[in-house]
Order: structure tokens, then sequence, then C-alpha cells
């Protein structure tokens, strides 16, 4: 089963001044191997990528490939070795054609020859299955088909070895799929996969091989079959298997008779969901469920007037409340954490105290700011309190890993105290064992009485922490599970049967 | 020993527009050792130092609005030189019509013209932030006409203010040693710290100018604080365009200010400052804007060749950018590591916050494990 | 508001055919003329120029004229064209550009209209036009620097600050300053510009560098009038002594009345003319049928303290007169 080793990498270290990010780390990869590199975020994942693909130059160690020891001093190095990387944002170019991109800036010739490149590229695209046509703009192809271009643009640079970083973590289940069958069509022609995602299915689905990687060490080498996933979370996380599986979630005992905390009726935005009611009490959580597009986001983006609102009217604890701008919503008590965070949950260069403070600064007023001391308080306070991993309060955010930075995010609404809190994919794009803290956290908030709605694309965490769903479909709300009934087969059913 | 690494992490964004700075004293320093010689004249301190700081008035105030506009509006305002021309000409216009000229009459005319400088900064703010036309290009309409509509104000002629106040702004007051120009810069940049230190518009700048979206969504209206910053602009333009009318003693609608933001541009960007917006230092942009007036002065004192001034000035402005690039600095903070390292062995401990901001500057793509 | 159209139409038909008749009327004992010119606002120069030639060819003065200005020279040649088409008896231009005019001036001759060029000259065959009535940069430079050679005493340390580089007037008004340097007969000792602006402040700033690198000199020649303010505002901060009882002589060029009332306060020593108003002696060509053939120099004078009387200032200055006495500083 196990074929040629085409590369190795030998006791690499790497020290960033104060920080120890590598520690005497192997790492194998053979021909024809999907090999997923597990690990938290501050793992080392990324360096060892980087120190792979010559961003980085590693301090200690050495890497062997196909038996002849390496040295890059570039990314350019890496690549011409056949080191072919596919990051996590695609870094192609949207307006130009696919052929373009396919292309582009490796022509030595400074005419290029339109007709050839783009019989080429067909001839690359249908080889490897992927669904676009050389002259397509590639802004017009799906984020998925995207990252294939991206993929088979690497693999064309005659790669023996493709890295891909959270290539997935844009893309739908279908999309996925398609990606994966595109990736074992190259495990077939014998180049060496390696694979980075914060999916667990997905590692269990795709890959032969799993590396863990802890505080910038190596725990082991395993084969996805034999590695039980409770066991792999237990790994990365460095925590026995208990603690994992410790999630408990308190049953709500109000009765819809109380008063709700926010109450919306024919409630509908610009971002198009159709009119539809909405309650919650105090000390809920619920949740929203649906496929992707499905109106989840958008239904509560127009609780806090994220998207304009366009007709319905919102009651907070039984009173008429005018909510037009996200300060009206923030004044009544709502806070909202939005799904894309790079977009617009964090401001990127600013520190993160100021990323802290923000929301209670705009609600305290353009004329009250608060002091320096205040400020720096409040932000130590919250980094302790959730346990945020930064260098200083002053580091800017941007620099920060996903998982801290969602974390900062929270802060910055838990800091205004607020009574509803609104988390859409607050889970997204971070390790595991963040996001049972962010469960965590979301049962003891509720548990201290704030209502909260949690969305999440992952449906068994919502199953965890809601005590009810409201399931959508199609920009519309075809039913609501709770108690006995909250499944993940009732939610498919409705999903399945609704609209 | 913590204390004094806070401070200097705070205020080390400013070490690169400084070290320009002090690179051109030198240059100064070194064609004549006199160079920071002052003297009392009629009771008034004259030098070199005097002369910067009383050239630089207009610009320094200028380089504050550009700054705050820059951050904000991810653009520049490239008619702050017209609006400064209109908004002095309306106050030379209210001078001039006012019979007899005193302090009020002045204060008067002044308020009046601030007016007028908010006014052009709200017809600009609109264009930008509520019709999202690109700064320069939203700006590109008074800088073209806005000397006509100064000129016209003007009475097609270029009025005088031959008054003993305007002249006492313009030079000195009998009794204080300090020129007016100067002490009224002073006077501003201490009006706009204690805005920035009494106000959030700081952060709102900065969180709209990195996220508009994110800062929209922590209760921030992105289109209000754009339209602010242009307002803040209108003042600076109103204040420098008062200083350089009462120090020419008459109204030039053609040359008054003509391509100073060029000048502020720079200021701007000499100061550490991105030209694509966010983060913003008002310090470094008044320091870069008393640097360009040296360089100016600089060239003057090294008696290059009129003819190829403005070619030597190219070559310096490109050597000066390239030194306070952010490539040189990260550049030079590892030399600096190095150097540490070796004279102290752990002194990579004290300087760990400062390298980490370097290490994710130098590679903004290792943010993401 | 069907009624009120009719109405205003009807309006508009009455105005129309009462401007047509009048227009026939005028054109049998009118005189012609179009006038291409520069924009008013480029300078106060230019305020005057066109404010005279507004004044000059007016119908009271017997012409039908039209006046376009503008910086853009294919504006100016566009409207020569539109004038020739109009069939005007005289052309007169100021010229933004010098180069490019051979095919409007071409074509007005083709179409019998006699051009008269002003101010500025234009680089075509002197066939191409009648005359050119235009300020000797040169002569105004030679009147400036015998000036300074006949009233400064020996040596002559003059400081030169320039307009903008390469100008006509900077040009013609360095000439001669720099022949007599080069003769032997002044001392430059420094030489500076005041830019493409001809930026007082600039001015002021060269002034202030060549006193802070110590040169000793009695005289400032500065281009125009701004930046010889300029110089004097750096004169005065240093406590350096200036004017007809001062150390150091100051001379600017323009006539601005600001200037000219400094000259006659003795805050300044001299200020050489440069005459924007050339529609009175045009006038007189185009009334006498006379015109001389090429370039005419207009007659410029020089005037210092001891020459400078109120009816100067009043007749030959530009921009606002800011009184008798009264010093812009």
């Amino acid at each position: 089963m196990r074929s040629e080793i085409i590369l190795r990498m030998e006791g690499i270290s790497k020290s960033f001044p104060g920080v120890r990010a590598l520690h005497n780390v192997d790492f194998v990869l053979r021909r024809g191997e999907i090999h997923a590199l597990m690990g938290e975020n501050g793992a080392g994942k990324s360096t060892l990528i980087k120190i792979l693909n010559g961003v980085y130059e590693k301090d200690a160690g050495r890497i062997i490939l196909e038996g002849r020891p390496v040295h890059f001093k570039s990314p350019q190095d890496a690549q011409n070795m056949g080191i072919g990387t596919v990051f996590q944002e695609i870094a192609l170019c949207p307006n130009l054609t696919v052929a373009d991109n396919m292309f582009i800036g490796r022509s030595r010739d400074a005419v290029v020859r339109w007709k050839q490149m783009n019989e080429k590229t067909a001839e690359m695209l249908n080889s490897l299955g992927i669904p676009a046509s050389p002259t397509q703009e590639l802004a017009s192809c799906s984020l998925a088909v995207q990252q294939m271009i991206a993929i088979a643009r690497a693999v064309d640079m005659d790669c023996k070895i493709l890295i891909l970083d959270e290539p997935t973590s844009s893309l739908d289940e279908d999309e996925t799929k398609k990606l994966f069958a595109l990736m074992r069509e190259l495990k077939s022609r014998g180049v060496g996969i390696i694979f980075i995602t914060h999916f667990i299915d997905e590692v269990y689905e795709i890959s032969d091989t799993i590396t863990v990687l802890r505080n910038g060490e190596l725990i082991g080498e395993y084969e996805t079959a034999a590695l039980s996933q409770i066991e792999l979370i237990s790994k990365m996380m460095g925590k026995a298997l208990s603690d994992v599986a410790a999630i408990k979630k308190h049953e709500l005992s109000q009765s819809d008779a109380s008063v709700p905390v926010f109450a919306a009726k024919d409630l509908s935005s610009t971002a198009g969901v159709r009119p539809f009611d909405f309650t919650i009490h105090e000390g809920e959580v619920n949740g929203f469920a649906g496929l992707l597009g499905s109106g989840r986001s958008e239904s509560v983006r127009a609780f806090f007037a994220a998207d304009k609102v366009t007709s319905g009217e919102v009651k907070i604890k039984g009173k008429r409340a005018k909510i037009r701008t996200p300060l009206d919503a923030m004044k009544q008590g709502i806070g909202y954490l939005p799904e894309d965070r790079k977009a617009e949950g964090i401001i990127g260069e600013l520190s993160v105290r100021d990323n802290i403070i923000l929301a209670l600064q705009v609600m305290k007023g353009f004329f009250k700011p608060l002091s320096r001391k205040q400020a720096e308080e409040f932000a130590n306070q919250y980094i302790q309190l959730l346990g945020i991993k930064t260098p200083s309060i002053d580091t800017p955010i941007k620099s920060l890993s996903g998982g801290n930075q969602q974390k900062v995010i929270l802060a910055r609404w838990l800091l205004t105290h607020p009574m509803y809190l609104i988390l859409d994919e607050p889970t997204r794009g971070i390790d595991v064992g963040t996001k049972v803290e962010i469960q965590k956290l979301i049962l003891k908030l509720a548990e201290d009485g704030m209502s909260l709605t949690f969305i999440s694309s992952e449906i068994d965490e919502m199953l965890r922490v809601c005590s009810r769903l409201i399931v959508m479909k199609d920009r519309e709300i075809v039913g609501e599970l709770r108690g006995a009934n909250l499944t993940e087969q009732n939610v498919m059913h409705m999903i399945a049967q609704g609209g | 020993m913590s204390l004094l690494k806070v401070r200097f992490n705070r205020w080390s964004h400013l070490f690169l527009p400084l070290s320009v700075l002090v690179i051109l004293l030198l240059i100064n320093l070194i064609k004549g050792v006199d160079y920071f010689k002052i003297t009392m004249v009629n009771g008034v301190f004259y030098g070199n130092i005097p002369n910067i700081l009383f050239g630089a008035a207009e610009l320094v105030i200028l380089s504050i609005g550009m700054t705050l506009v820059t951050a904000a509006a991810c653009g520049q305002d490239i008619s702050i030189g017209e609006s400064g021309a209109i908004s002095s000409a309306i106050f030379v216009q209210y001078v001039l019509n006012a019979g007899e000229v005193t302090i009020w009459t002045i204060l008067a005319g002044f308020l009046l013209s601030c007016v007028a400088g908010m006014l052009i900064g709200a017809f600009n703010g609109t264009l930008v932030s509520y019709f999202n036309v690109q700064p320069m290009v939203a700006t590109l309409i008074l800088f073209l006409g806005g000397r006509s509509i100064a000129f016209i104000i003007d009475g097609k002629v270029s009025p005088i203010l031959a008054n003993p106040i305007s002249n006492q702004i313009g030079t000195f007051i009998p009794g204080v040693p300090i020129q007016t120009p100067i002490i009224l810069t002073v006077v501003f940049i201490v009006l706009v710290a204690v805005v920035l230190k009494t106000t959030n518009l700081r952060l709102y700048v900065e969180a709209v100018g990195v996220n508009p979206s994110a800062a929209r969504l922590n209760g921030i209206n992105p289109k209000k604080i754009i339209f602010l910053t242009f307002l803040i602009m209108g003042v600076c333009s109103a204040v420098a365009g008062f200083l350089a009318v009462n120090k020419a003693g008459r109204h030039d609608s053609v040359n008054l200010l003509k391509f100073i933001m060029m000048d502020a541009i720079l200021a701007v960007a000499l100061g550490g400052n991105s030209l694509a917006g966010g983060k913003f230092s008002i310090t470094g942009s008044i320091i870069g804007a008393y640097t360009i007036e040296v360089l100016n002065r600089t060239l003057l004192r090294l008696e290059v060749n009129p003819e190829a001034i403005k070619a030597f000035k190219a070559v310096f402005i490109i050597i000066l950018m390239v030194i306070a690039s952010p490539v040189v600095r990260a550049f030079a903070r590892k030399l600096l590591d190095k150097a540490k390292t070796i004279v102290t062995g752990d002194s990579v401990r004290q300087t760990g916050a400062l390298d980490e901001a370097v290490v994710s500057m130098t590679d903004s793509s290792g943010k993401e494990e | 508001m069907k009624r009120l159209t009719r109405v205003g139409l009807l309006l508009l038909g009455v105005v129309f055919v009462l401007s047509t008749v009048c227009g026939m009327v005028a054109a049998e004992e009118l005189i012609r003329v179009g006038i291409v010119n520069l924009p008013p606002e480029e300078s106060g120069y230019r305020q005057a120029n066109v404010e005279d030639m507004s004044r000059v060819f007016s119908r009271e003065n017997g012409y039908d004229a039209k006046q376009t200005n503008t910086a853009d020279v294919n504006e100016q040649m566009a409207a020569a064209m539109g004038y020739i088409r109009d069939g005007v008896d005289y052309l007169l231009i100021s010229a933004a550009h010098a180069s490019g005019w051979d095919d409007a001036l071409l074509a007005a001759k083709r179409a019998g209209v006699r051009v008269i060029l002003f101010d500025r000259a234009i680089d075509t065959d002197p066939s191409n036009y009648e005359a050119a009535l235009l300020s000797d940069m040169h002569y105004e430079g030679q009147l400036a620097t015998d000036w300074v050679l006949n009233n400064v005493p020996e040596p002559i340390n003059l400081i030169l600050i320039r307009g903008q580089l390469g100008s006509a007037a900077e040009i013609g008004r360095s000439a001669p300053v720099l022949n007599a340097a080069q003769e032997g007969k002044l001392n430059l000792v420094w030489d500076g510009t005041g830019g493409d602006t001809w930026s007082l402040e600039e001015a002021r700033k060269v002034v202030e560098a060549a006193i802070a690198a110590g040169k000793d000199f009695n005289v400032i020649y500065a281009q125009n009038d701004g930046m010889a303010q300029g110089a004097v505002q750096a004169l005065e901060a240093a406590g350096i002594s200036h004017g007809k009882n001062g150390k150091v002589k100051i001379i600017g060029f323009d006539f601005n009345r600001f200037a000219l009332r400094n000259v006659q306060a003795g805050y300044w020593d001299a200020d050489v003319q440069c005459n924007p108003r050339q529609a009175a002696q045009i006038d007189q060509w185009i009334k006498s049928g006379n015109i001389p053939a090429g370039i005419v120099y207009q007659e410029e004078i020089i005037l210092d303290t001891d020459t400078i009387i109120d009816e100067h200032i009043e007749n030959y200055g530009i921009n606002p007169d800011p009184g008798k006495g009264v010093i812009t500083r």
C-alpha cells in the first residue's frame, strides 16, 4: 500500500522573535498520497507549509525532495522544484479569462500565442474534468471551479507536491465533492497532496494519512482509517476524550407565554427575505438552519438592520421599537457577529484593544471617548476572560489567528452587555478547541439570562447548543423544531419537504 | 523598563519620518554649522528655524486635514488650494467692506471664511460620501473651477489687505517674540489634539478607512464620517487661506496656495501614512510637512541651480520615500534586532511585541493559521 | 401652463426679430472685430488687458466686437475660425501657445480678414498677419538693468529672482542682467526663481536663503511685483533696510498699483511697466487705415521714487489702488 516517499522533512525548527513556531518536526509525504495536516490554531501548520513552499527559511532541519536535500530561498525556487500551493483565498485575476489565468506570469515570450494557449488550457481542463471553457471570464465560474482552476494551474507547472490550504472553506457541499474528485484524479497521477482543513468530516472522506501538530511539535502520523474522529480531536486539543463530549445544553423552561425579549412581525429587508415572524425569550438559544443561500443570514441581519429593512415591526420586551440602523439595534441591546469575519467583523489594521472596545465606544457616543486606561482595562479583562492569544493589546487584529480574531469580535459584543446576541457562523474557519469553547460560552451566557441566536453550517453544532431551530429554505421559513424533535434527521426532512 | 517599552512602541511609527527630517537637518548642518543659530530682529526671533516654522504654516495645517480625508475616504482632496483661495477671498471681501478694521472685523471675517470652507468641504464631502464619487474626481471640479470663483469674489482684481492688523497676523505682534503665523499654527495643532483627545474621531475615522462595512455594523455611519473629514478639511483650507492672505497682504486668486495639495499629499505620505486610508498619524504628517519645507530650503541653501532645482527635489523625494517605505522600515528593525542580540543575549524578550508586529508586516499572509 | 408657454414663445419671437433688425442696422456702420484672448482670471495683467479691449472696442467707439477668452489654444483656434466664417473685418489674437496657428491664419488671409496680434507673438511667417503689438520683455529688462547700473552705488551685488523658467518674460527680463554680470558691471550674488507660479513665498525663501548664506547684496531684481513683495518681506523679517534710504534697492515689474504706491512711498525703489493696454493703439491703426507691418513694440517705462506721480499710478497701473501713502508689505 505505502508507496515511494517523495518528500521528507526532518527536524524542522523555526522561531520568530519571542515565539517558537516549530520545534524539531518531521513530516513525510508519499507519491499519490493525500495527507491531512491537522492542528489547532497556532499548532504550526502554516509555518511548516511556508517553509516547504519557500516563504520562510527554516532555522534548523533538512528537506529532502526525491532523495536529494534541497534548500529553497524563495517561493519561486520551491515552485521550480515542483511544489505548488493553492491558498484559501483564490489568488487569481477574476476579470481575466480562464486561459489567461492558467498562463499569466508564465509565458516567457513577449508575444502571447492565444490560440495555442486556449487549446492547451482546454486540454488541461478536459483531462481534469473541470467544467469551464478557456475563454470564459474567471469571475463567471463558481468558487469551486475557480479553486479547481487554481489547482490546475499549480498542477500544470509540473508539480509533484500540491499543498491545499483550506481549499473548501468557501465551498458548499456539492462544490466540495467536485474538488475531491479532482484531488482523487491527481492522486491517481501520483501527485502527493498536503491538505489542510478545519472540517473533520472532509479529512475522513479524502485523506489517507493524518499528521497532527500541536504547539509547534509533532504529535504523530496516523493512518486515517485507524484513527477515530474523537481520538483525532483529543490529539489536536491535547485533552482527554471526556472533555470534548462534555457539552450539555440547558433546556428552556420558560413557556412562550412570557413576553419575548425580541419579537419581529412581517419583517423583510432589501436582502430579499420573504416577510417573516420571529420571537426569542430571555435565556433562549435558538438557531436558523438551512442550506447556504436559504436566507438564514439574511433573516438575522434584518433584526440588526444590517440590510435596509423594508417592512415589518419590531417589539423589544413588548414595546415597539424603531430599528433603522445598526446603531438603533445596538441601543436596544442587540449585538450581531456577522458571518463574514474578514469583510464585516474585524477592523484589520486596528489594535486588538480598539477592536474590543469599538461597539461599546460607539454606543457611548462620539464625544465620550473611553480613557486609554479604561480601554486597556476592558481589553485586558476580555482577553483574559476569553483566553485570546495575542502578543499585546496593541497588536493589529489581522495578525491574530482566525479563532482569536473571532474571540475578539465576541469580546466586542460581550463588552456591550447585550440583551440579545446574534452569532452568525461564529465557529467557521476556526479550530476545534475554540469551537468547543465558543459553544460552552454560548450556553453559559444563556444561563446568565442572555438570549442568543446561533447559526452554523454544521448542523450537529446547532443541535448541541440550540433549544429551538427555525428551518429555512429558499428564503422562507418552512418550519420550527424543538425538544425531542430536534434531530438532524428532522431538519433534513423539513428542508426536503418544505417550500 | 516596561513603561519605556510601551512608550517606544506607541511612538515607533514616527521613527522614520523623524529620521528623514534629521538627515535633512544634518545636510544643512554640514553646509554651515550656524544653521540653528537664532538671533533677535526687532524683538522677534530670527533664523533658519523660525523661517521654516513660518514658511510651513499653511502646509502643516493643510496636511492635518489631508491626513483625515486620506484616512477616512481612502483618497485625496486635490482642491485644497482652491478652497483656501475661495474662503480667503470671502475673508478679504468682508474685511474690505467692513469699513474700519478692528480685531473683531478680522475675527468675524475669519469665521465667515471658515463657514465658506466648510461649505466647500460639504460639497466635496457630499459627492464623495453620498454619491460615491472618487475623492480625486470629486475634488477635481473645484480644482479646475475654484480659482475662477475666487477671482469673481475678488471683483476680478487682486484686492489689497493693507491694514495693520492683517500685517501683524502675517508678520508679528509688537512685543511678542514669535511670528504670528507660527503661534497660530501651534494653536491650531493644539486644537486638533484636543479634538482628538475629547472625541472618538480617530477611532471612527480609522475604522471607516480600514473597513467601512465592519464600521457600519458597529453603529458608525461611514458616510457621515467621510463627510465630517471633508468638513474638517474645509476648515483647514480656510485657516491656511487666512494665513496665506495675511502673509501676502493681498489676495492673488491665481497663485494663492497654488499646487499646495501636491506637498500636502506628500507630507501625509512622508509621515508614514498609507494613501489608501486606514490608520493615520497626524504627528507624522506634521513632521512630513516640515520636512518638505526643510527640503525646499535645503535645495536653496545648497545653491542648486534654479534650472535643476525641480530635478533635485524629485531625486530627494524619491530617496526620502524609499527611506520611509515599509520595506526599509522592516529591514531597519531587523538590523536593529540583530545588533541588539549581539550586544545582549536575552534582548529578544524585551522587543518581542515589536518584532511580532514586524513579522506580521513583512508577511501579511502569515496571519491565518 | 399652456398659455404661459405661448406668451413665452411670442416674447421670444419679438426679441429675435428686434435683435436681427438691430444687428442688420448696426452691421452697416460698425467695424466688425473678433477678439481671441486669454481668460481674465489668468492674472491681474490679463484682467486689465481684457477690460481694455472691451472698453475700446465698443459700440460707442464704432465697433461690433466679439470676444473669446480661453486658455485652451484649440478653443482659441476654433473661435478664430468661427469669427472668420462670420466674416469679421479684423481678427485680434493673443495666443495661448505660439505654435500651430498657420491654418487659422491662412484661412483668414483667404477670407480677407486682417489679423493683428497683440501681447503675444505667434511662430509663423510674418506675411501671415498684418501687425503684432507686443511688450518687449528684453527692453523691459534693459530698462531695469540700466536703472540698476545708474542708481546703485558700486559694487553692485544683485539678487536675481526669476519668474517661470523658460517663459518669454523670464528670458527677456533675465538676459540684460546676465549680460551685465558677464561684462563685470555687476555681481550676481544669488540666482533664484519664484517657480512656475511666480510665487511670493518662493521668492521670500530665496532671499532668506541668501541671507542665511551670509551674502552681501544691495539690489533685488524680482521679475514681477509679487516676488518683489516676497523678497521685501524676507528683508523686513531679517531687519535689513531697503527702499529709498535703505541699503537694498528693490525693483519689481508689471506696474501693479500697490507696487507703484510702494515705490512712491520709498518702500521700494523702482518698477518697470508691462503694458496690458494695447487696444487704443490698435484702434488708432484701424481707424487711420494705416497698419504697420510686422512686430511693433509698445513703449514702456520705468518709474522710480523720483519720477513717479499719481497720474502714472492711475493711468498705467493694474489691479486696485491701495491709496496714496499706503504701503503693501
